[in-house]
């Protein structure tokens, strides 16, 4: 019975804990959590445990297999380093959140049946709300209220597909399938509204960078890569997803040179990185899909890392704009060194967890003999270091001098972040770590001379374009437009548009209203009269008072007339 | 404290000239090695001669471009997502408290 236990429970658990306990014993509980949990991740054998029945269905709470060991494991590894980085500075609620946060991605790796993967996705949609809340500005709750829409929306999407598929092929099972009729489509969109694909990768960038410091540590690693994880599982091979993930890829890199806000940046080189996993999913070799795995297993890592280091310059200066910092590294060195290491990780330069896992999906690429799609992605690994490798740790901790002189950051987030960039090195130099783990066996080996060379080339060039083109990359206090603008002023401008509509109407309405009401008085008036005046003769015709004998007259002529029309 | 601290080694002119020159040796000394080790090109183009620097150089220079060109369409000021009361909308609330 024990083993239809998910291990998510532990989380769940923990994050209930966190809300009831205070002090040290949070502290322990929180550190504690995700030890029980990886522990418990390491239990779950290869296959389905068990099957209850639900509504007739029969559901598999857990089901085992390396490929979801390895997302778990990287999952209970963040909630660690990410509760390390934030039980000093977070909020109890949102430390409980993040908790249940992860409780639900770590539910949906191990889910072995579409329900139980559904149940797992809405606590994910709900808890990641909760944390884009704690960021506790105005903007930050209008962000979350999008962000709701946005996820609810797509979690709707994924249930109508979810129901299509189990009305058409009577399973609830989750295997491989193409995106061929309505119910598969539905479920793909699902996923990948998840995955912040276009058109709706604003949401990402919208929501993130709104969060608290350390929510958006826990933000950034667990929607998207469960996305992946659940493409992984669904659409292997999936050829629309090779166009979709680089088209995700540049607009990334594009609107990350547009940014100014260094989160913000963060935050749209999160829909970059996450476009190299959806191409390689689409190419859905065994050398691709291990590609997308190792990949996302190190971005988790390295994308926390350069959220951390600018959450610390945040925390302690209160900027995240390019425009107001500047300068950092002198009293901030070891945050400085911390950013550059994720820096250079997010740009796969060798010797970094980036190089050992992104080459993979360049080699998927070469195997498949796609050519278009190799020179993308290389271009790409360029345009990374451009935008995050150099312009992240350039903008935030050199250039100008902003006169800032803030504090290093505190010993809990040096530990985080050392924590991250020694796993990032680690699997930068010794890659095989990773990759006995990965789903398929693995025969790459990504460190030969010319390869490096290659690479080297590549990219400190690309850096030397960075500082060539530094005028042309000044920085503006402005925001780029995506397609939230759709929603956001077109939306809202109908909105209010048909809101000044109604209300026209009913004003017009309400004046009809007082106008007959002032005829029907005229006319009473005319008519009828005051019938409060004093003197009979000024009143009008029907309230005077008449004489008995006119009165008869006039009952008699229209008796008569009543009987005559009564025979006719 | 605020002051601006020009003295720190890093950022002294002397310096950021000796970085540059070492930044550019580096640079030529990464295409030069292609001499003593070949690259091995997947579709015969990519192992020309420095084909890793021209490629990774003139990719970012169009991309760089790129966002430019876009930025003029797309730029907006930071407040443009902002509520403004327009004298429209407020004149339009205070009929609603009258009514």
């Amino acid at each position: 019975m024990t083993e239809l236990l998910s291990p998510a429970l532990w989380m769940i658990l923990g994050a209930l804990l966190i809300a009831l306990t205070r002090g040290h014993l949070r502290t322990l509980v929180l550190l504690a959590t995700p030890v029980v949990t990886l522990w418990s991740i390491w239990q779950v054998a290869d296959g389905v445990a068990g099957t209850i029945t639900f509504l007739e269905y029969p559901v598999e709470p857990v089901e085992g297999s390396p490929v979801r060991r390895l997302f778990a494991t990287v999952f209970a590894l963040m909630a660690f380093l990410g509760g390390l980085y934030a039980f000093k500075t977070a909020k109890w609620f949102e430390l409980s959140a993040a908790f249940a946060y992860a409780a639900g991605a770590i539910g949906v790796c191990f889910a072995g049946d579409l329900i139980t993967l559904f149940i797992y996705w809405e606590l994910m949609a709900l808890f990641s709300t909760v944390i884009v809340w704690c960021g506790g500005t105005p903007a930050a709750r209008a962000a979350g209220i999008r962000y709701a829409i946005m996820h609810l929306l797509g979690g709707v999407i994924l249930k109508v597909g979810i129901e299509g598929t189990v009305i058409a092929t009577g399973s609830i099972q989750i295997q491989p399938m193409l995106a061929h009729d309505f119910s598969t489509w539905m479920i793909l969109i699902g996923i990948l509204i998840n995955a912040a694909a276009p058109p709706v990768s604003a949401w990402l960038a919208d929501a993130y960078p709104e969060a608290s410091p350390t929510g958006t540590v826990f933000l950034s690693a667990f929607t998207t890569k469960t996305a992946v994880l659940a493409l992984i599982l669904l659409f292997p091979g999936e050829p629309l997803l090779i166009g979709l993930g680089l088209f995700m890829i540049i607009y990334g890199i594009i609107y990350a040179l547009l940014e100014n806000d260094a989160r913000r940046i963060l935050a749209y080189s999160i829909v970059n990185q996450v476009g190299f996993m959806v191409c390689a999913v689409g190419i859905g070799t065994e050398m691709a899909l291990n590609g997308a795995a190792a990949h996302a297993f190190a971005h988790i890592i390295y994308k926390a890392l350069l959220f951390m280091s600018a959450g610390v310059v945040l925390y302690r200066t209160g900027k995240s704009r390019c425009t107001d910092l500047g300068g950092l590294f002198r009293t901030m060195p070891f945050t400085t060194a911390m950013g550059i290491i994720g820096a250079l990780s997010i740009s796969s330069f060798p010797l970094t967890s980036g190089f050992t896992t992104k080459s993979m999906i360049s080699q998927a690429a070469v195997d498949g003999n796609m050519l278009l799609v190799y020179m993308v992605l290389t271009a790409a690994s360029a345009g990374v270091f451009l935008h995050a490798g150099i312009k992240f740790p350039w903008f935030v901790f050199f250039q100008k001098d902003s006169g800032l002189r803030p504090k290093d950051a505190p010993w809990n987030m040096a530990l985080a972040m050392g924590g991250c960039a020694f796993i990032c090195i680690l699997l930068g130099v010794a890659p095989g770590l990773l990759y006995q783990f990965l789903p398929y066996p693995v025969d790459y080996h990504p460190y030969s001379v010319y390869k490096v060379l290659f690479y080297l080339q590549l990219l400190l060039f690309s850096g030397l374009a960075f500082f060539v083109l530094l005028p042309l990359m000044k920085r503006t206090q402005t925001i780029s437009l995506d397609t939230d603008w759709l929603w956001r002023r077109l939306g809202k401008g109908l909105f209010l548009a048909a809101a000044r509509g109604f209300g026209a109407l009913q004003r017009l309405m309400a004046q009809l209203n007082v106008r007959s009401a002032e005829l029907g008085s005229y006319i009473a008036l005319r008519y009828l009269g005051n019938p409060h005046a004093e003197d009979s003769e000024e009143k009008s015709v029907f309230s005077r008072s008449w004489s008995i004998g006119t009165t008869a007259i006039w009952i008699a002529v229209l008796l008569s007339a009543y009987a005559t029309a009564y025979y006719i | 404290m605020n002051q601006p601290d020009n003295d720190h080694w890093l950022v002294r002119p002397s310096t950021i000239r000796s970085l540059w020159i070492g930044g550019c040796i580096v640079l030529a000394l990464t295409v030069l090695a292609q001499v003593l080790i070949p690259i091995k090109g997947y579709f015969g183009a990519d192992d020309w001669f420095g084909f890793g620097a021209v490629y990774g150089f003139f990719t970012c220079l169009l991309m760089v471009m790129f966002a430019k060109l876009l930025g003029f369409v797309l730029k907006r000021k930071e407040d443009y997502y902002q509520d403004r009361k327009t004298p429209d909308d407020s004149a339009a609330q205070d009929r609603g408290h009258n009514t």
